[in-house]
Protein backbone atom coordinates (compact mmCIF):
# COMPACT_ATOMS: atom_id res chain seq x y z
CA UNK A 1 0.00 0.00 0.00
CA UNK A 2 1.39 3.16 -0.92
CA UNK A 3 0.94 6.00 1.81
CA UNK A 4 -1.51 8.80 0.92
CA UNK A 5 0.35 12.25 0.38
CA UNK A 6 0.36 14.54 3.78
CA UNK A 7 -2.14 17.69 3.64
CA UNK A 8 -1.84 18.50 7.31
CA UNK A 9 -0.97 21.82 6.01
CA UNK A 10 -4.44 22.68 4.09
CA UNK A 11 -7.25 24.45 5.09
CA UNK A 12 -10.08 22.57 4.40
CA UNK A 13 -12.53 25.63 5.11
CA UNK A 14 -11.89 26.49 1.98
CA UNK A 15 -10.32 23.43 0.11
CA UNK A 16 -11.83 20.07 -0.48
CA UNK A 17 -10.76 17.42 2.36
CA UNK A 18 -9.65 14.14 0.90
CA UNK A 19 -12.49 11.87 1.51
CA UNK A 20 -13.61 8.44 0.15
CA UNK A 21 -13.54 9.42 -3.35
CA UNK A 22 -10.45 10.90 -3.01
CA UNK A 23 -9.25 7.44 -1.51
CA UNK A 24 -11.30 5.43 -4.44
CA UNK A 25 -9.05 7.00 -7.02
CA UNK A 26 -5.77 6.71 -5.17
CA UNK A 27 -6.88 2.57 -5.23
CA UNK A 28 -7.58 2.52 -8.64
CA UNK A 29 -4.79 4.51 -9.66
CA UNK A 30 -1.97 1.99 -8.43
CA UNK A 31 -4.24 -0.70 -8.09
CA UNK A 32 -2.70 -4.09 -10.51
CA UNK A 33 -4.98 -3.68 -13.47
CA UNK A 34 -4.12 0.52 -13.75
CA UNK A 35 -0.48 -0.19 -12.69
CA UNK A 36 -0.87 -2.28 -16.05
CA UNK A 37 -2.75 -0.40 -18.33
CA UNK A 38 -0.69 2.16 -17.60
CA UNK A 39 2.82 0.69 -17.38
CA UNK A 40 2.14 -0.68 -21.00
CA UNK A 41 0.23 2.08 -22.83
CA UNK A 42 3.44 4.82 -21.44
CA UNK A 43 6.03 1.64 -21.86
CA UNK A 44 9.50 3.57 -21.52
CA UNK A 45 11.09 0.82 -23.89
CA UNK A 46 8.48 1.63 -26.72
CA UNK A 47 9.32 4.85 -28.56
CA UNK A 48 10.11 5.61 -32.26
CA UNK A 49 13.40 4.87 -33.80
CA UNK A 50 14.76 3.16 -31.19
CA UNK A 51 14.63 5.92 -28.57
CA UNK A 52 12.80 5.95 -25.84
CA UNK A 53 9.11 6.62 -25.74
CA UNK A 54 8.47 10.54 -24.99
CA UNK A 55 7.82 11.67 -21.23
CA UNK A 56 3.95 10.94 -20.35
CA UNK A 57 1.86 14.06 -19.25
CA UNK A 58 -0.66 13.96 -16.44
CA UNK A 59 -2.84 16.61 -15.82
CA UNK A 60 -5.37 16.75 -12.78
CA UNK A 61 -8.64 18.93 -13.55
CA UNK A 62 -9.45 20.36 -9.62
CA UNK A 63 -6.76 19.24 -7.78
CA UNK A 64 -7.83 20.41 -4.29
CA UNK A 65 -5.68 19.88 -1.35
CA UNK A 66 -3.66 18.09 -4.07
CA UNK A 67 -3.72 14.57 -2.64
CA UNK A 68 -4.10 13.38 -6.05
CA UNK A 69 -1.34 14.83 -8.11
CA UNK A 70 0.66 14.59 -5.40
CA UNK A 71 0.49 10.60 -5.08
CA UNK A 72 0.73 10.06 -8.88
CA UNK A 73 3.75 12.21 -8.81
CA UNK A 74 5.29 10.98 -6.53
CA UNK A 75 4.67 7.42 -7.06
CA UNK A 76 5.41 7.56 -10.89
CA UNK A 77 7.67 4.62 -10.69
CA UNK A 78 5.16 2.15 -9.34
CA UNK A 79 2.09 3.61 -11.23
CA UNK A 80 3.75 4.48 -14.37
CA UNK A 81 6.72 2.27 -14.69
CA UNK A 82 9.10 5.22 -14.91
CA UNK A 83 9.91 8.60 -12.93
CA UNK A 84 10.02 10.62 -15.69
CA UNK A 85 6.47 11.84 -16.02
CA UNK A 86 5.46 15.31 -16.36
CA UNK A 87 2.93 16.83 -13.65
CA UNK A 88 0.47 19.52 -13.33
CA UNK A 89 -2.92 20.71 -12.12
CA UNK A 90 -5.74 23.05 -12.53
CA UNK A 91 -8.70 24.20 -10.16
CA UNK A 92 -11.06 27.23 -9.74
CA UNK A 93 -10.24 27.69 -6.22
CA UNK A 94 -6.23 29.95 -5.71
CA UNK A 95 -6.36 28.38 -1.97
CA UNK A 96 -6.64 24.99 -3.34
CA UNK A 97 -3.44 26.22 -6.26
CA UNK A 98 -1.35 27.15 -3.24
CA UNK A 99 -1.89 24.29 -1.26
CA UNK A 100 -1.58 21.86 -4.34
CA UNK A 101 1.58 22.93 -4.89
CA UNK A 102 2.66 22.38 -1.05
CA UNK A 103 1.65 19.15 -1.06
CA UNK A 104 3.44 18.29 -3.89
CA UNK A 105 6.71 19.51 -2.51
CA UNK A 106 5.99 17.86 0.87
CA UNK A 107 5.37 14.38 -0.96
CA UNK A 108 8.28 15.03 -3.12
CA UNK A 109 10.88 15.99 -0.25
CA UNK A 110 9.66 12.57 1.50
CA UNK A 111 10.19 10.55 -1.86
CA UNK A 112 14.26 12.47 -1.72
CA UNK A 113 14.75 12.02 1.83
CA UNK A 114 14.52 8.14 1.06
CA UNK A 115 16.27 8.80 -2.41
CA UNK A 116 13.20 7.48 -4.17
CA UNK A 117 12.73 9.26 -7.26
CA UNK A 118 9.52 11.74 -8.49
CA UNK A 119 8.39 12.94 -11.02
CA UNK A 120 8.56 16.61 -12.54
CA UNK A 121 5.82 18.93 -11.48
CA UNK A 122 4.89 22.52 -13.37
CA UNK A 123 3.51 23.47 -11.01
CA UNK A 124 -0.77 24.41 -10.94
CA UNK A 125 -2.77 26.53 -12.81
CA UNK A 126 -6.07 28.87 -11.59
CA UNK A 127 -8.42 27.49 -14.99
CA UNK A 128 -11.64 26.26 -15.17
CA UNK A 129 -11.42 22.67 -16.49
CA UNK A 130 -9.40 22.21 -19.58
CA UNK A 131 -9.87 25.71 -21.10
CA UNK A 132 -6.39 26.82 -21.01
CA UNK A 133 -4.56 23.45 -22.31
CA UNK A 134 -3.77 23.29 -26.06
CA UNK A 135 -5.05 20.40 -27.90
CA UNK A 136 -3.05 17.00 -26.98
CA UNK A 137 -1.81 18.53 -24.23
CA UNK A 138 -2.80 15.67 -22.11
CA UNK A 139 -1.77 12.31 -21.64
CA UNK A 140 -3.51 11.27 -18.34
CA UNK A 141 -6.52 13.24 -17.30
CA UNK A 142 -7.93 12.85 -14.08
CA UNK A 143 -10.77 14.34 -12.64
CA UNK A 144 -12.82 14.17 -9.43
CA UNK A 145 -15.60 16.01 -10.20
CA UNK A 146 -18.18 18.29 -8.27
CA UNK A 147 -20.84 15.18 -8.81
CA UNK A 148 -23.46 15.81 -6.12
CA UNK A 149 -27.03 16.77 -7.77
CA UNK A 150 -28.04 20.24 -6.84
CA UNK A 151 -30.52 22.12 -8.16
CA UNK A 152 -27.82 24.76 -9.30
CA UNK A 153 -24.89 24.90 -10.74
CA UNK A 154 -22.61 27.78 -7.98
CA UNK A 155 -21.15 30.45 -10.11
CA UNK A 156 -17.40 30.22 -11.00
CA UNK A 157 -14.64 32.60 -9.44
CA UNK A 158 -14.54 35.52 -11.94
CA UNK A 159 -11.02 37.25 -11.99
CA UNK A 160 -12.62 40.16 -10.59
CA UNK A 161 -13.16 38.48 -7.25
CA UNK A 162 -10.40 39.74 -4.19
CA UNK A 163 -9.85 36.41 -2.40
CA UNK A 164 -7.38 38.09 0.23
CA UNK A 165 -9.48 37.48 3.34
CA UNK A 166 -12.07 35.22 2.67
CA UNK A 167 -15.36 35.59 4.66
CA UNK A 168 -17.37 32.58 5.40
CA UNK A 169 -19.83 33.19 2.72
CA UNK A 170 -16.35 32.89 0.30
CA UNK A 171 -15.52 29.80 1.74
CA UNK A 172 -18.81 28.08 1.42
CA UNK A 173 -18.72 29.28 -2.19
CA UNK A 174 -15.29 27.65 -2.55
CA UNK A 175 -16.32 24.44 -0.95
CA UNK A 176 -19.63 24.40 -3.10
CA UNK A 177 -17.30 24.37 -6.45
CA UNK A 178 -16.04 21.46 -5.10
CA UNK A 179 -19.20 19.35 -4.76
CA UNK A 180 -22.29 20.51 -6.59
CA UNK A 181 -22.64 19.20 -9.33
CA UNK A 182 -26.14 20.76 -11.11
CA UNK A 183 -28.59 18.59 -12.79
CA UNK A 184 -27.69 14.78 -12.21
CA UNK A 185 -24.71 15.95 -10.69
CA UNK A 186 -23.34 16.20 -14.21
CA UNK A 187 -23.54 19.61 -15.30
CA UNK A 188 -19.58 20.78 -15.05
CA UNK A 189 -18.43 16.63 -15.85
CA UNK A 190 -20.40 16.96 -19.10
CA UNK A 191 -18.89 20.73 -19.69
CA UNK A 192 -15.23 18.61 -19.67
CA UNK A 193 -16.50 15.61 -21.77
CA UNK A 194 -16.91 18.25 -24.46
CA UNK A 195 -13.35 19.33 -24.28
CA UNK A 196 -11.81 15.77 -24.06
CA UNK A 197 -11.14 14.72 -27.91
CA UNK A 198 -9.37 18.09 -28.61
CA UNK A 199 -7.22 17.93 -25.29
CA UNK A 200 -6.77 14.11 -24.90
CA UNK A 201 -3.01 13.26 -26.85
CA UNK A 202 -4.05 11.32 -30.20
CA UNK A 203 -2.07 8.84 -29.92
CA UNK A 204 -1.57 7.60 -25.96
CA UNK A 205 -4.69 9.64 -24.34
CA UNK A 206 -6.57 8.62 -21.87
CA UNK A 207 -8.94 9.88 -18.98
CA UNK A 208 -10.12 8.70 -15.64
CA UNK A 209 -13.49 10.05 -14.23
CA UNK A 210 -14.92 9.48 -10.77
CA UNK A 211 -18.88 8.77 -10.81
CA UNK A 212 -21.50 8.46 -8.59
CA UNK A 213 -24.30 6.74 -8.86
CA UNK A 214 -27.02 9.50 -9.42
CA UNK A 215 -24.82 10.53 -11.98
CA UNK A 216 -26.16 7.08 -14.33
CA UNK A 217 -22.38 5.76 -14.98
CA UNK A 218 -23.90 3.22 -17.53
CA UNK A 219 -25.39 6.07 -19.63
CA UNK A 220 -22.36 8.22 -19.15
CA UNK A 221 -20.18 4.99 -20.84
CA UNK A 222 -22.91 4.80 -23.57
CA UNK A 223 -22.75 8.40 -24.29
CA UNK A 224 -18.60 8.60 -24.72
CA UNK A 225 -18.46 4.82 -26.59
CA UNK A 226 -21.25 6.77 -29.38
CA UNK A 227 -18.39 9.49 -30.16
CA UNK A 228 -16.95 6.88 -32.61
CA UNK A 229 -15.23 3.00 -32.80
CA UNK A 230 -12.16 4.27 -31.30
CA UNK A 231 -13.28 5.39 -28.24
CA UNK A 232 -13.79 3.33 -24.90
CA UNK A 233 -14.77 3.94 -21.69
CA UNK A 234 -14.86 1.00 -19.30
CA UNK A 235 -15.80 0.85 -14.77
CA UNK A 236 -11.99 0.08 -13.45
CA UNK A 237 -12.61 0.90 -9.83
CA UNK A 238 -15.59 1.21 -7.48
CA UNK A 239 -16.64 1.54 -3.75
CA UNK A 240 -18.54 -1.61 -3.54
CA UNK A 241 -21.74 -2.24 -2.49
CA UNK A 242 -23.39 1.35 -0.32
CA UNK A 243 -26.28 2.44 -1.01
CA UNK A 244 -27.66 5.83 -2.62
CA UNK A 245 -26.25 8.51 -4.14
CA UNK A 246 -22.22 7.52 -2.76
CA UNK A 247 -21.97 4.41 -4.43
CA UNK A 248 -18.71 5.69 -6.44
CA UNK A 249 -17.02 4.21 -9.26
CA UNK A 250 -13.43 5.16 -11.20
CA UNK A 251 -14.24 5.06 -15.68
CA UNK A 252 -11.60 5.30 -17.69
CA UNK A 253 -12.06 6.48 -20.85
CA UNK A 254 -9.32 6.01 -23.82
CA UNK A 255 -8.94 6.06 -27.85
CA UNK A 256 -7.82 2.34 -29.60
CA UNK A 257 -6.58 2.22 -32.86
CA UNK A 258 -9.83 2.48 -35.30
CA UNK A 259 -10.73 -1.23 -36.57
CA UNK A 260 -10.07 -1.95 -40.30
CA UNK A 261 -13.16 -1.98 -42.26
CA UNK A 262 -12.76 -5.24 -43.68
CA UNK A 263 -12.58 -6.59 -39.39
CA UNK A 264 -16.44 -5.20 -39.10
CA UNK A 265 -17.76 -6.96 -42.20
CA UNK A 266 -16.30 -10.24 -41.20
CA UNK A 267 -17.53 -9.97 -37.97
CA UNK A 268 -20.88 -8.70 -38.74
CA UNK B 1 5.18 28.30 -12.73
CA UNK B 2 7.75 26.33 -14.82
CA UNK B 3 8.87 27.99 -17.94
CA UNK B 4 8.17 24.73 -19.88
CA UNK B 5 4.06 25.13 -18.74
CA UNK B 6 3.64 27.68 -21.94
CA UNK B 7 4.34 24.86 -23.81
CA UNK B 8 1.03 23.29 -22.73
CA UNK B 9 -1.05 26.48 -22.38
CA UNK B 10 -3.25 28.69 -24.79
CA UNK B 11 -5.54 31.25 -24.67
CA UNK B 12 -8.89 30.21 -22.83
CA UNK B 13 -11.01 32.14 -24.69
CA UNK B 14 -13.01 29.61 -27.20
CA UNK B 15 -13.11 31.59 -29.91
CA UNK B 16 -9.18 31.97 -30.02
CA UNK B 17 -8.91 27.80 -29.94
CA UNK B 18 -9.53 27.76 -33.53
CA UNK B 19 -6.69 30.32 -34.49
CA UNK B 20 -2.81 29.43 -34.25
CA UNK B 21 -2.38 32.54 -32.73
CA UNK B 22 -3.70 32.01 -29.39
CA UNK B 23 -0.57 29.47 -29.15
CA UNK B 24 2.22 30.04 -27.51
CA UNK B 25 1.04 32.61 -25.39
CA UNK B 26 3.74 35.80 -25.09
CA UNK B 27 4.90 36.01 -21.87
CA UNK B 28 4.85 39.77 -20.55
CA UNK B 29 7.05 42.22 -17.90
CA UNK B 30 7.64 38.07 -16.31
CA UNK B 31 9.81 37.75 -13.50
CA UNK B 32 12.12 34.91 -13.89
CA UNK B 33 13.69 32.83 -11.01
CA UNK B 34 15.79 29.89 -11.19
CA UNK B 35 15.53 26.39 -9.26
CA UNK B 36 18.62 24.41 -8.74
CA UNK B 37 17.72 21.05 -9.76
CA UNK B 38 20.54 17.86 -9.99
CA UNK B 39 21.18 17.03 -14.07
CA UNK B 40 18.64 14.67 -15.15
CA UNK B 41 19.69 13.49 -18.91
CA UNK B 42 17.14 10.82 -18.83
CA UNK B 43 14.15 13.43 -18.22
CA UNK B 44 15.42 16.08 -20.36
CA UNK B 45 15.85 13.21 -23.22
CA UNK B 46 12.10 12.37 -23.13
CA UNK B 47 10.53 15.54 -22.29
CA UNK B 48 12.21 17.18 -25.68
CA UNK B 49 9.80 14.86 -28.12
CA UNK B 50 6.97 15.62 -26.14
CA UNK B 51 6.81 19.60 -27.04
CA UNK B 52 6.43 22.13 -29.50
CA UNK B 53 10.01 22.79 -30.38
CA UNK B 54 8.90 25.91 -32.58
CA UNK B 55 6.65 27.47 -29.38
CA UNK B 56 9.94 26.71 -27.20
CA UNK B 57 12.05 28.50 -29.39
CA UNK B 58 9.24 31.20 -29.68
CA UNK B 59 9.60 31.90 -25.71
CA UNK B 60 13.05 31.38 -25.47
CA UNK B 61 13.79 34.43 -28.20
CA UNK B 62 11.46 37.01 -26.23
CA UNK B 63 12.63 36.11 -23.16
CA UNK B 64 16.78 36.79 -24.46
CA UNK B 65 17.23 33.81 -23.38
CA UNK B 66 19.99 31.22 -25.06
CA UNK B 67 19.01 30.25 -28.70
CA UNK B 68 18.03 27.18 -29.39
CA UNK B 69 19.20 24.86 -32.35
CA UNK B 70 15.92 24.72 -35.56
CA UNK B 71 15.40 21.37 -34.64
CA UNK B 72 14.93 19.30 -31.07
CA UNK B 73 18.30 17.56 -30.54
CA UNK B 74 18.04 14.08 -30.46
CA UNK B 75 19.20 11.57 -27.42
CA UNK B 76 22.89 11.19 -28.92
CA UNK B 77 23.27 14.58 -30.00
CA UNK B 78 22.20 16.12 -26.27
CA UNK B 79 24.91 13.73 -24.68
CA UNK B 80 27.50 15.21 -26.54
CA UNK B 81 26.98 18.82 -26.42
CA UNK B 82 27.45 20.06 -22.65
CA UNK B 83 26.90 23.64 -23.46
CA UNK B 84 23.23 22.64 -25.10
CA UNK B 85 22.66 20.30 -22.05
CA UNK B 86 23.18 22.39 -19.61
CA UNK B 87 21.10 24.94 -21.29
CA UNK B 88 17.69 22.82 -22.04
CA UNK B 89 18.05 21.86 -18.64
CA UNK B 90 18.22 25.09 -17.18
CA UNK B 91 15.29 26.47 -19.69
CA UNK B 92 13.04 23.38 -19.55
CA UNK B 93 13.97 22.25 -15.61
CA UNK B 94 14.35 25.06 -13.83
CA UNK B 95 13.66 28.48 -14.65
CA UNK B 96 10.50 29.34 -13.23
CA UNK B 97 7.87 32.64 -13.81
CA UNK B 98 7.29 33.97 -10.46
CA UNK B 99 5.60 37.02 -11.42
CA UNK B 100 4.30 38.46 -14.88
CA UNK B 101 1.42 37.82 -17.35
CA UNK B 102 0.95 35.90 -20.51
CA UNK B 103 -0.80 37.37 -23.48
CA UNK B 104 -2.63 35.97 -26.38
CA UNK B 105 -1.73 37.07 -29.83
CA UNK B 106 -4.90 36.43 -31.19
CA UNK B 107 -7.49 38.49 -28.84
CA UNK B 108 -4.64 40.21 -26.69
CA UNK B 109 -5.91 39.07 -23.40
CA UNK B 110 -3.44 39.04 -20.82
CA UNK B 111 -3.32 36.16 -18.04
CA UNK B 112 -1.97 37.25 -15.34
CA UNK B 113 0.66 35.45 -13.41
CA UNK B 114 0.77 36.21 -9.40
CA UNK B 115 3.65 34.38 -6.57
CA UNK B 116 3.62 31.66 -9.49
CA UNK B 117 0.45 30.73 -10.58
CA UNK B 118 -1.07 31.76 -13.50
CA UNK B 119 -5.18 32.86 -13.26
CA UNK B 120 -7.20 31.48 -16.30
CA UNK B 121 -10.24 32.43 -14.81
CA UNK B 122 -12.18 34.84 -17.87
CA UNK B 123 -14.32 37.36 -17.19
CA UNK B 124 -18.13 36.44 -17.89
CA UNK B 125 -18.11 38.33 -20.64
CA UNK B 126 -15.52 36.32 -22.04
CA UNK B 127 -16.35 32.81 -21.36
Amino acid sequence: MLPTPSTSHVAFERIYEPAEDSYLLLDTLSAQNEKAFLSERFNYNTGTMGQHSPAPVVFEIGTGSGVVIAFLHAFAEVIFGRADIITSGVDVNSYACKATEETVKVAEKDQTTQTESHGFYLGNTLADLTSCLKSGAVDILVFNPPYVPTPELPALPTISEKLEQPSYEDDSHLLSLSYAGGADGMETTNRLFDDIPRVLSKDRGCAYILLCAQNNPTEVKERIRNWGTEWMAETVGSSGKKAGWEKLQIIRIWRVEKIANSNLRASA
Amino acid sequence: MKLLTLNFLTCAVKTCKSSSASFPLHPKNCELVSDTLAPNPKLLANILPRLDWAALSTIALELNLPTLPENAPSPESLAENEQLTKDLHSLLLETQISEGALVCANCGHEYAIKEGIANFLLPNHLV
